[in-house]
Parts: C-alpha cells; sequence; structure tokens
C-alpha cells in the first residue's frame, strides 16, 4: 500500500460521516483524542463505551471499524492511511448474525 | 441417603444400589447395604475423574479425588465439549456414549444446565463433494438402524437454513439433533463441587508413585514424598497419563497420546448454530494412521468465539506449535464458513487426546492388581463419555449390576492381552 | 530438548528468509543488540510491530513514507508549520538520552546501507518454532554467514506478517527477544471509563502522535515512570492535579548504596522532581485513586492515603475533576513470544513472570536470547547493556566459538564491562521494585461490579467467587470465569487476576503476607500457554496454504 504523500490542512478521515483532520504521522486514537473523542466503540454486554487504554496495542480496548474492517487497534492504525472510521458495536460482527443467505 | 437428596439423587442411588449384588465381581466387599463401605481414590481430577468421583461419592463411597496439577487442567481444558453420537457408527462406543448422553442430560438437570454450558445444539455434518455425501448417507443409514436421529439434509438451501452462513458450495449433509455441548472445565468443576458436597475431598498438586499392596491385594496408593493415601480400591482416570500411572500401580495400560489443536477466534456471537463438522472428520477419528491429518469441525461457544478443529497427530508429548496445521485447519474452516476469512485467531490450544490401539476407551477393573479400576483412554470422546464411565465405575465399585444396554466387556482391560505386567 | 515433530513436511506458502540473527523488537535491547551483530557482520533481521525504531522508550512518530532514506541520511522529513507533520524535533524534550538513540539509529542506518540488516517494520511474529537441523541443511539458499558450518543445531523459525498482510518465514540461527514490556493496570471503579488510561497510553500519545489526553490530569500507581509522564504533560501546558504515588520516597532508604552506585539514575529522577517543583505539580507520596467518576467518560477521580500497611484509607477520599486520567502499577513484561518458544520462566522482582536467563542472556531454550523488560523489569540503560550483551554473545557463538581471535580478546574485554553494568543495574532495578511495590491493600478499592476483565467485561464478584471456590491462580480464574479469554488474551488482567487468587491463596494457607515486599503471584509463572503470540486473521493462515493444498480433495 503506498501512502497519501500531502502534508498540511485538508488531510483527514471521516468519523461516522464527521470529517477529522490530523497530522501526518498520528494514530487515529490520537486524532481521535485530540479532537475530543474518547470513545468509539460499545462493549458486547453492557454496550460500555470504550476508547484508548494502554494506547500500545496491547489490550484491544480501542477497537474500531476501519474502512470497514472491523476491530481494528485504534493506537496501531495510522491516521495517514485511513479515509473511514466507523464506531462499532458488540463484537463488531453483528451484522452477520442479520445476514439472509438469500442475500447472495 | 440424605434426607434432602433431590429426586434425580434417588434415582442415581436406587440404580445404584438396588438389585442383587453381584458381591462376586465387586472390587471390595460392601459389609452392608447403603452403609459407607470404603475409601476410593480418583487419581486425576480431569471430566472422567470428576464423573467417577460423582457417581462413587453417591453410591456412598468415600472418594479422595488426587491430581498433580489442577481440576480440569489437563486434555478437560483442551477439548470442545462435545457429546456426540454422530460420529460414531453403530458397535459399543456408540451404546456408552448414548447412555452418557441420557445421563448428561440428567446431570444437566440437577447441577443446572447453564452451569456446565449445555447446549442440545445438535450437530450438522456437511458433506464437501457429492462422493463425500453419498458415504455419508450410508454412514447415516447405518447409524439410523441402530436407533440415531439422524436426518437427511438434502440441499445446500436447506443446509443454509440450518446454518446461514454456510458456504453455497456444499451439496448437502445429515442433521443430528442428539449431538450435545458442554463447557468441560466448568463441568468438571461442577461435578467435584458436587461430589464434595456428599463428602468427596480433594488433593491437588500430589502426584501418585505407585500401588501399596498386601497379599496382592491394593489396601492404598503411595504419593511422591513417601504418603500413603490408604483406599480400598483406586480408579486411574488419568486421562493421556493413564498408561504412566497404570505402570506406576502395577497395571499398564497402552494408553498413548494423539495430538490435537484447536484454534479460539476472537469473539463473534453465536452465529454458528451446531456443531458443524466435514465428513471426513469421522474417517479420521477412526484412522490408525500416525501422520497429520485434518478435518473440518467449527461451532460457536457461550463465550461467543468460535472453536476450529480438529487435528490428528500421532508424535508424543510433543508440546510446540505447528503452523503448518493451524493453516490447514484455518483454510478448512473458511471452506465451509468463508465469513472467517475476516475473522482474528487469537489463541490456538493443543492437547493429548489418551487413545487405545483399538480407539476405545478402558473402563474395569485390572484383573492383575485387585482393587485398581482403569477409566481413561477415551481418545477425543472423554467429555461425552464421562458421564457413563463414572457411572460404570461406580457400578464396578458396587460389585453390579452392569447395564444391559452397555456391552461392557468391550472396554475391560483384559482386552489388552499382549501387555504384560 | 526440542521435539522434532513440529517439521513442516509439506510446503506451506511463506517465502523463508535465512538470517544469521533475529531481533524481535527495536527498542533499546534490540537496538543495541542489533548494532553489535551488524558490526561484526552478521546478517541481522530486526523486526518490530511499530512504524520506528525505538520501541516504546524512544517512541517516534510514525516514519514518513521515506523512512529507510531518512534513516540512513539523517534527513528531517518536510515539516509544515503547526499542522505539519508530527516532528520528533519538536518531541526531543520527552526522551532521555536521545543521544545513544540517535547513534544507535545512525549504526542502524549504516548497517541497512551495507545491505547487512533486513528492517521489518510493521512486523507481527505471529508464531514460532524451533526446528531441527535436517531443515538447514535442506533450507534453500542455506546460510553463507561467517563461522561454523551447521553445527547440527536447530534453527528458530519465526513466522511473520508484514505491513500489507504478506506473509513469510524469517529462519535464524539465533534469535534475540526484545520485546519490552506495558504497564500494568490493576482494576478499580471507573477504571473502564472512557478518559483513563495507563501512563505508558499517555506517553505514546504525547511521544508518537504529540497529543494530551485531556486539560486536566491525574496520575497514579507507583514507580519512577509516573514523573518523565507527569514533566512530559505538564510541559505542554496540561494541568496535572497531582502524582498518586502509593508508596514514600522513603522506601528508597534501605537501598541507598545501590543507589549512590548509579549516579545516573539518582541524576535522572533528580531533574524530573526538580521539573515536577518548577511547574508545582504535586507530588503525592502514599495516596492512590481509589475511584474514577462519570458517565461515559471520566470527569473526576477520588483520591485516598495508604495507611502503613498498604490499604486505602476509604472513609476519607478527596475528589478532584479531571477530564483524563493515567495509571500504572509498574510494568509487564511481554513474554508472548518467549512463551511460545516454551522459554522457561521465573518469578522476578515484583513477583510475576518474567523469561529465566543465564549471565550470557540465554534462555532455556537453545538459541533463544532474551534481553530487556523479558527478563525482569529494569529500565532502558539496563535494557542497553542487556541488549549489547546479548549481541556479543550471538557474536561469539557464530563466528568464534571458541574464542581466539584477536576480536574476540578485545570484545572479551567489552564483555567484561557491559556485564558488570548489566549486574549493577539489575540491582537498581531490584531496589526500585523493592522501593515500589504493589500496595497489598490495593484490592480494598475494587468493589462487587467493578469490571476486572476490560475484554470479557467479568466483574470482580466473578472473579472473586471463583476464588473462594479454589481457583488459586490466572489460568483457574480464567477457566471458571472467563477473565482473559477475550480480545487481550488476559494480557490486561492476568496481574490483578494472579493477585486476587494468590491472595486467597495465602490467607488459606495462612502465610504471613509480607508487610511491604511485593505481593506474592507466584501462582503466575510458569502457567501460562501461548501458541499464537498475535492475532492473525483465519483468511491469512488459510493463505499460507498453496492453493492446491487449501482445497481439500474430496473424492479420496
Amino acid at each position: 500500500m503506498t501512502r497519501p504523500d500531502h502534508v498540511g490542512p485538508g488531510l483527514g478521515f471521516t468519523f461516522d460521516g464527521r470529517r477529522i483532520h490530523h497530522r501526518p504521522g498520528q494514530t487515529v486514537g490520537a486524532a481521535l483524542v485530540e479532537h475530543d473523542i474518547l470513545a468509539w466503540r460499545t462493549t458486547r454486554h453492557d454496550g460500555r463505551p470504550r476508547g484508548l487504554f494502554c494506547g500500545i496495542g496491547v489490550c484491544f480496548d480501542c477497537l474500531v471499524t476501519v474502512d470497514g474492517i472491523p476491530n481494528q487497534r485504534a493506537c496501531v492504525v495510522l491516521a495517514d492511511e485511513v479515509e473511514e472510521i466507523t464506531t462499532q458495536s458488540g463484537s463488531g460482527h453483528d451484522r452477520l448474525a442479520l445476514r439472509d443467505p438469500a442475500d447472495d | 441417603m440424605a434426607a434432602d437428596a433431590s429426586p434425580f439423587e434417588v434415582l442415581c442411588n436406587i440404580l445404584l444400589s438396588i438389585a442383587p449384588m453381584a458381591r462376586g465381581r465387586g472390587v471390595i466387599t460392601r459389609s452392608e447395604k447403603g452403609e459407607r463401605m470404603g475409601r476410593v481414590v480418583v487419581i486425576g481430577a480431569g471430566i472422567v475423574g470428576a464423573a467417577c468421583t460423582w457417581y462413587a461419592a453417591h453410591a456412598g463411597w468415600e472418594v479422595v479425588l488426587v491430581d498433580r496439577g489442577r481440576p480440569g487442567a489437563g486434555t478437560t481444558s483442551r477439548g470442545e465439549g462435545n457429546l456426540l453420537v454422530s460420529d460414531k457408527g453403530d458397535g459399543p462406543e456408540l451404546d456408552l456414549m448414548r447412555l452418557s448422553r441420557r445421563l448428561w442430560l440428567e446431570l444437566g438437570d440437577h447441577l443446572g444446565r447453564d452451569r456446565l454450558e449445555l447446549d442440545e445444539k445438535g450437530g450438522l455434518v456437511v458433506a464437501t463433494s457429492d462422493a463425500g455425501l453419498a458415504g455419508l448417507r450410508t454412514f447415516a443409514a447405518g447409524q439410523r438402524a441402530a436407533g440415531v436421529d439422524a436426518i437427511d439434509v438434502a440441499t445446500a438451501g436447506d443446509l443454509r437454513r440450518l446454518e446461514p452462513l454456510l458456504s453455497d458450495r456444499l451439496p448437502g449433509g445429515v442433521l443430528y439433533p442428539e449431538d450435545l455441548q458442554v463447557q468441560p472445565v466448568l463441568a468438571a468443576d461442577a461435578l467435584v463441587a458436587g461430589a464434595r458436597q456428599r463428602g468427596a475431598s480433594t488433593r491437588f498438586g500430589v502426584e501418585v508413585e505407585g500401588a501399596v499392596t498386601s497379599g496382592g491385594r491394593l489396601t492404598g496408593v503411595r504419593l511422591v514424598g513417601g504418603e500413603v493415601l490408604g483406599a480400598d480400591a483406586v480408579v486411574n482416570a488419568a486421562g493421556t497419563w493413564g498408561g504412566e500411572v497404570g505402570v506406576r500401580l502395577g497395571a499398564p495400560i497402552p494408553v498413548l497420546p494423539r495430538r490435537g489443536f484447536i484454534l479460539v477466534t476472537e469473539p463473534v456471537g453465536p452465529l454458528v448454530r451446531h456443531k458443524v463438522y466435514t465428513a471426513e472428520y469421522v474417517d479420521n477419528v477412526a484412522s490408525n494412521d500416525a501422520a497429520l491429518q485434518t478435518s473440518t469441525v467449527v461451532e460457536s461457544t457461550r463465550g461467543g468465539t468460535i472453536l476450529i478443529g480438529a487435528s490428528r497427530e500421532r508424535v508424543g508429548y510433543d508440546a510446540g506449535m505447528s503452523p503448518k496445521v493451524v493453516a490447514r485447519l484455518a483454510a478448512g474452516a473458511v471452506e465451509i464458513f468463508p465469513f472467517l476469512r475476516r475473522v482474528d485467531l487469537l489463541r490456538v490450544y493443543r492437547g493429548f487426546r489418551p487413545y487405545c490401539p483399538d480407539h476405545l476407551p478402558v473402563i474395569g477393573p485390572d484383573p492383575r492388581v485387585p482393587g485398581v479400576i482403569h477409566a481413561c483412554g477415551h481418545e477425543g470422546a472423554g467429555i461425552g463419555l464421562a458421564a457413563a464411565t463414572g457411572y460404570l465405575v461406580a457400578r464396578y465399585l458396587d460389585g453390579g449390576p452392569m447395564p444391559d444396554e452397555v456391552p461392557v466387556s468391550a472396554f475391560v482391560p483384559d482386552r489388552f492381552a499382549e501387555v504384560s505386567v | 530438548m526440542i521435539d522434532a515433530g513440529t517439521v513442516t513436511a509439506d510446503p506451506v506458502n511463506e517465502t523463508v528468509t535465512p538470517v544469521d540473527v533475529a531481533i524481535v523488537g527495536a527498542g533499546p535491547a534490540g537496538l543495541a543488540a542489533a548494532v553489535t551483530c551488524a558490526r561484526a557482520g552478521l546478517r541481522v533481521c530486526l523486526i518490530d510491530r511499530g512504524t520506528s525504531l525505538g520501541g516504546q522508550y524512544w517512541r517516534q512518530p510514525a516514519a514518513s513514507p521515506d523512512f529507510l532514506q531518512s534513516l540512513v541520511a539523517r534527513e528531517a522529513p518536510v515539516s509544515g508549520p503547526g499542522r505539519g507533520p508530527v516532528h520528533p524535533r519538536d518531541l526531543r524534550h520527552l526522551h532521555h538520552d536521545l543521544a545513544t538513540f540517535d547513534a544507535l539509529r545512525e549504526r542502524v542506518g549504516e548497517a541497512l546501507h551495507a545491505g547487512l540488516v533486513d528492517l521489518r517494520l510493521r512486523t507481527q511474529v505471529w508464531t514460532a518454532v524451533v526446528t531441527d537441523a535436517a531443515v538447514v541443511t535442506d533450507a534453500p539458499g542455506g546460510t553463507d554467514a561467517p563461522g561454523p558450518a551447521a553445527d547440527g543445531a536447530a534453527v528458530v523459525d519465526l513466522h511473520v506478517l508484514g505491513p500489507a498482510g504478506v506473509a513469510g518465514v524469517v529462519r535464524a540461527r539465533r534469535l534475540v527477544i526484545a520485546t519490552g514490556a506495558h504497564d500494568i493496570g490493576l482494576p478499580f471503579p471507573g477504571w473502564d471509563l472512557p478518559g483513563v488510561m495507563t501512563i505508558g497510553g499517555i506517553q505514546a500519545l504525547l511521544k508518537s502522535s504529540d497529543v494530551v489526553p485531556g486539560r486536566r490530569v491525574a496520575l497514579g500507581g507507583t514507580g519512577p515512570f509516573l514523573l518523565p509522564v507527569a514533566t512530559g504533560l505538564a510541559a505542554r501546558g496540561v494541568e496535572v492535579v497531582g502524582v498518586f504515588e502509593a508508596n514514600a520516597p522513603t522506601g528508597w532508604w534501605p537501598h541507598l548504596s545501590t543507589v549512590v552506585r548509579n549516579p545516573d539514575r539518582l541524576r535522572e529522577g533528580l531533574a524530573y522532581a526538580a521539573t515536577l517543583a518548577r511547574r508545582r505539580v504535586p507530588f503525592r507520596p502514599r495516596t492512590m485513586i481509589v475511584e474514577a467518576h462519570g458517565h461515559d467518560r471520566v470527569e473526576a477521580v477520588s483520591v485516598c492515603r495508604l495507611d502503613r500497611a498498604g490499604r486505602p484509607g476509604l472513609e476519607s477520599v478527596v475528589r478532584h475533576d479531571v477530564d483524563a486520567v493515567g495509571i500504572g502499577w509498574g510494568f509487564s513484561p511481554i513474554l508472548d513470544l518467549a512463551v511460545t518458544l516454551r522459554c522457561a520462566t521465573r518469578l522476578g522482582d515484583n513477583g510475576f513472570a518474567v523469561v529465566a536467563v543465564d549471565s550470557e542472556q540465554r534462555s532455556s531454550v537453545p538459541m533463544v536470547l532474551v534481553a530487556g523488560e523479558p527478563t525482569g523489569v529494569g529500565g532502558a540503560a539496563l535494557a542497553l547493556a542487556e541488549g549489547e550483551l546479548a549481541g556479543h554473545v550471538v557474536v561469539a557463538d557464530l563466528t568464534d566459538p571458541v574464542g581466539t581471535t584477536a576480536r574476540s580478546r578485545r570484545t572479551g574485554q567489552r564483555l567484561r564491562t557491559v556485564r558488570r553494568d548489566v549486574v549493577r543495574l539489575r540491582s537498581f532495578a531490584t531496589a526500585m521494585h523493592a522501593a515500589h511495590p504493589i500496595p497489598p491493600g490495593w484490592a480494598a478499592a475494587v468493589r462487587r461490579e467493578t469490571t476486572v476483565c476490560r475484554c470479557e467485561e467479568v466483574d470482580a464478584a466473578t472473579v472473586l467467587e471463583a476464588v473462594a471456590a479454589g481457583a488459586d491462580t490466572a489460568r483457574q480464574v480464567k477457566q471458571l470465569t472467563r477473565a482473559g479469554m477475550g480480545w487481550c488474551q488476559g494480557r490486561t488482567c492476568e496481574p490483578a487476576c494472579a493477585l486476587l487468587a494468590a491472595g486467597a491463596a495465602q490467607q488459606t494457607t495462612r502465610e504471613k503476607a509480607p508487610l511491604a515486599g511485593p505481593v506474592g503471584a507466584s501462582a503466575l509463572a510458569g502457567d501460562t500457554e501461548r501458541l499464537v503470540a498475535q492475532p492473525v486473521s483465519l483468511g491469512a493462515l488459510a493463505d499460507l496454504l498453496p492453493r492446491s493444498s487449501s482445497q481439500p480433495s474430496h473424492d479420496q
């Protein structure tokens, strides 16, 4: 994958549709925290909000859906490399449970 | 009998004490019906040892359960928890399994199904080719003749009505509504806790060094360190290590390890409804090939993870990782459930199934050392067969009678004539 | 003894790269090992999960696309004003001893240039296997490195997944595990609220992304690491409402002679203390954050004093309004890879498992050396020394096992010096753990409904019930409650589960709990088993098989 080589304003991703500007080199988690967004998923059982905890890729608390792929660690994924971040609930795979075999 | 015993306990006690005491066959002679008549040391706190402890304690024996490690820490903690009739053709193991299934359902009612995570999920065996489907149908027809509930699933569409996320490229399969699942460690824990309430005691972190005998008859076991536990009978429920324990007791039996890996995914919820496996599994279970065999077994757990098996290799106690086996299991699972491609593997268990050359467990008194009863060698079916094994062991302790529906002679250690003491 | 049963008979679709030494982790220990090996002409593969060299200690902003060139040329990436790329130059004040890092980085750059280092960033080792000699001789390409021909020894196969999910095998004659450590977080009410982080996480935000977690921050736990995090935040204008340290500096008194023998460490500590004083950051010894308040994010913390027995005085708490909290109870070494390879472990200074190594950093598994925090948490200076030592040992093993050349005599002198450093710094680490134990009464703040396992959402009541029923190890607790079975595989909650289980075991055996020593969690050691070091998608695994064999033949 090649990284966009641009610098400066306009750089960013969307977070549930909202445009988030960030600086090159920042992680998704850092960019969100800088915008005062502290949580981006809810837990499987109690639906509690979660965001960064260990911040270094160990605890998997900061899971988020990145360009459609669930359960990516926001503290590891680089903001430069993503377009669309979406909050996720539960296991991140919940939509599969709703799938109708007629769909394919 | 306790005044507040539940109907199930009453039933068990009746089952275990009624009718003619075939005292000659008993491990020890009971002094008087219904009395606490002796002490039993059960070696091995896996699922089988837990079941033996439970049934023996409920039959009135003073049971001491010993393990060199922690309860449920061996092969018990490394299996899916399957109680399968679907993988067994007509024969003694199927008979034993059907007894065990009834007992497990009773245990579930008694101990709490949620506590055991007992799930009547049913098994779905899928074929991955037309030829495989034909073979599967023949196998299922034989099972039906033996009384197993086996329902043909004719088309891919029918399969996906049962399992919406299955690949649409599978020609058909067979549904086995009788297959169950438990969480093995929780089940072992519940059985031990229940036995404790009936006076059983436990000693963990101790290792049995050998038998103590008097006049050729067992009078106890000696622990490493020298301590002697007096006993009228000892049950070898050491699972994969049952061969070694047999040697130490002077009653060797040919139990060997057959390595298996199980993959555990991230939690995804109950996306797979049945235990789903491919028809090759049945052949592999019964195979005597030492080389690696894999077949695809996929199922959800209450915890939300998906378990993927099953591999079989004879590599001794090699505890290492095998990326090749893990890749093969992943590829098999992805082939029948394409959604799994994007699901992460979090952990791999590796366990050692205790197998005997004829793939049947060893259950029964050892003629060479009176007082020793074996209850091991269940290979990959130990969780499923544990209840019936515990029940049979309690019967042997009592001196009978043995249940009519199980050909118990198929399991006795006497069958290994070539094994010398 | 290494089992031969795991040798792969049929091919797996992974490119095998033979090297002399693989080093996992590019922090202080890994860099020191890599530079030492490369200088001796060994072919090195340096692997790190992160985007840059430096590890967590010298954590750098994400490397720019031309990172490798910039590494060689030491040219700074183009920086725009204000909102431009996060630039290392602006973050130098957060670091300690950057000159050492710069020198190491320069050496790695030279070695890259010379083709001696195969640098694999953003690369995860998902599993590792010791493979026997038969495969080595058959290995395509073999190894043409200096030194003895196949000495009958096995090799270590590291199964890696690179940036684009590209799989490969790095086949090494020696492996140096330098995987570092992460913070220990112990549960307390509200610790799962957004805004509560580990102090290492806060430091990572600062160092890699130039972001602060909030405007008013409380820091709590124990250990020297609280200080640089506090000064780093204060330098960015964050109001640090307090550094709530569970122990008192007087805990160092018994170890004064050790401190004096480590003047650099003493100077470092005093410098942080001076900065805190200058920035008017309150340092509160013998206190503890016992609750984080808030609904969907943290809004306040409750803090109380600890009594002499290390119990929080919950009846008199002080509340501070904050918008972020950092906690850290010391560090837990990252043992995944070592455990996967079944390196023997022992109890470290803080009662948790570490890899057992001899005086040459060798683990119980031949060919596997371990350096830095996985051998016992001791900080960057010790990690550097251990990494260099491991490097020298690898060089001697592979180039001059009998130790007769002139170089080996020079190396011998250096080795003696480095060994002395390791011993001296290790004694400092031991003193540090003795001065900063987890207080015996830490769990008094935990309520029945407090989440212990964040992944599986297992509460304290459930864990304590399992402990009451006889579970006396973290593994037992896990199997009965699911605590530790989730996404992080117990990396976060295992210390807490082990402490809760061991606490009960101590009570039942009526052993006298140590008054102020480390809380015994001996039940944790050697009880872990981890065949997969990092999560990996089933699709990526399935793709490891060549096309033909991934389509099982059904018609046999």
